[in-house]
């Protein structure tokens, strides 16, 4: 497990900098498919499989649909760089080292090695999931599909020339 | 509970291996003598007319919406699928309820030709 861990942490740190560092809109969206796949392996490590599913269907599929659209209808070109002000260029790195310092202490203070353990995490498969889902949180549920109702005629009256 | 994804990691690796090898060979073994009709971009053997960035339909942004919110109502099927057997009929009918309510909205965008190309 551990290896596969580290294998895809390392990957998703990875492409997560190719997100920022591309210029070209488009590959920064395709290096983002790869970092929401590498957290859904992660998730899968931890025993979260409802949630890796999750991750890929909405996040590597339908979140992305509607980055790669922005990308589209913006017109997005290459990126061109901005002039820096001088205070973020010499302010920034250190201020970046300062705040991962300070989330590292915080991380580390509050678990300890000993308890990062997956063993220490409630049944987060899709079943568990799912009965919960359907049997104590039903009107939630059902009102859900109201919401999408709305968002489809939302979509529908913005998008349409003519009704 | 990890054991049961074991032909998925299989499968990436193969993919991985397989793709790298490909790409990998066809770098190292392929002849390249580039000419200026090779390294223009492929569009289904046409002329390219201009940027690829040009403005889109916004067709293309109802149809991408759309699919969004069909894909979230995928979701909730996917946890109701593993439990269903033991929901029983109280199950059927809750999801039955769902599944009209959408369909509602199914038939909204019908009606309106939202998914008429031409329209």
């Amino acid at each position: 497990m551990a290896p596969l861990f580290y294998i895809f942490a390392v990957l998703a740190i990875l492409a997560a900098l190719s997100v920022v560092l591309q210029r070209t809109p488009v590959y920064s969206a395709l290096s983002l498919i790869v970092v929401l796949c590498s957290l859904a392996v992660v998730y899968l490590l931890l025993g979260a499989e409802f949630l890796a599913v999750i991750q890929v269907i909405i996040y590597a599929g339908a979140i992305m649909v509607l980055f790669v659209l922005v990308i589209m209808l913006l017109n997005a070109r290459q990126e061109t760089p901005s002039d820096r002000s001088r205070l973020a260029r010499w302010l920034g790195a250190p201020l970046l080292l300062v705040f991962l310092g300070e989330l590292l202490f915080a991380v580390w203070e509050r678990f300890p090695a000993a308890t990062t353990r997956a063993a220490a995490l409630p049944d987060a498969g899709p079943r568990a999931v799912g009965a919960l889902l359907f049997r104590s949180y039903v009107l939630p549920f059902e009102v859900t599909s109201i919401l999408i109702l709305v968002a489809v005629l939302g979509a529908v009256v913005l998008a349409k020339k003519r009704l | 509970m990890f054991g049961s994804y074991l032909p998925i990691l299989v499968h990436f690796v193969v993919v991985v291996v397989v793709a790298g090898a490909i790409m990998g060979l066809s770098a190292w073994v392929g002849v390249k003598r580039p000419s200026r009709e090779k390294l223009s971009p492929y569009e289904c053997g046409i002329t390219p007319v201009g940027d690829a960035r040009g403005r889109f339909s916004i067709s293309f942004y109802l149809v991408g919406m759309l699919f969004i919110l069909f894909d979230v109502e995928i979701a909730f099927l996917f946890p109701w699928a593993v439990v269903y057997r033991s929901l029983g009929w109280f199950g059927f009918i809750e999801m039955f309820l769902y599944i009209v309510i959408l369909l509602a909205g199914y038939l909204y965008i019908w009606k309106k030709g939202a998914l008429d190309w031409t329209r």
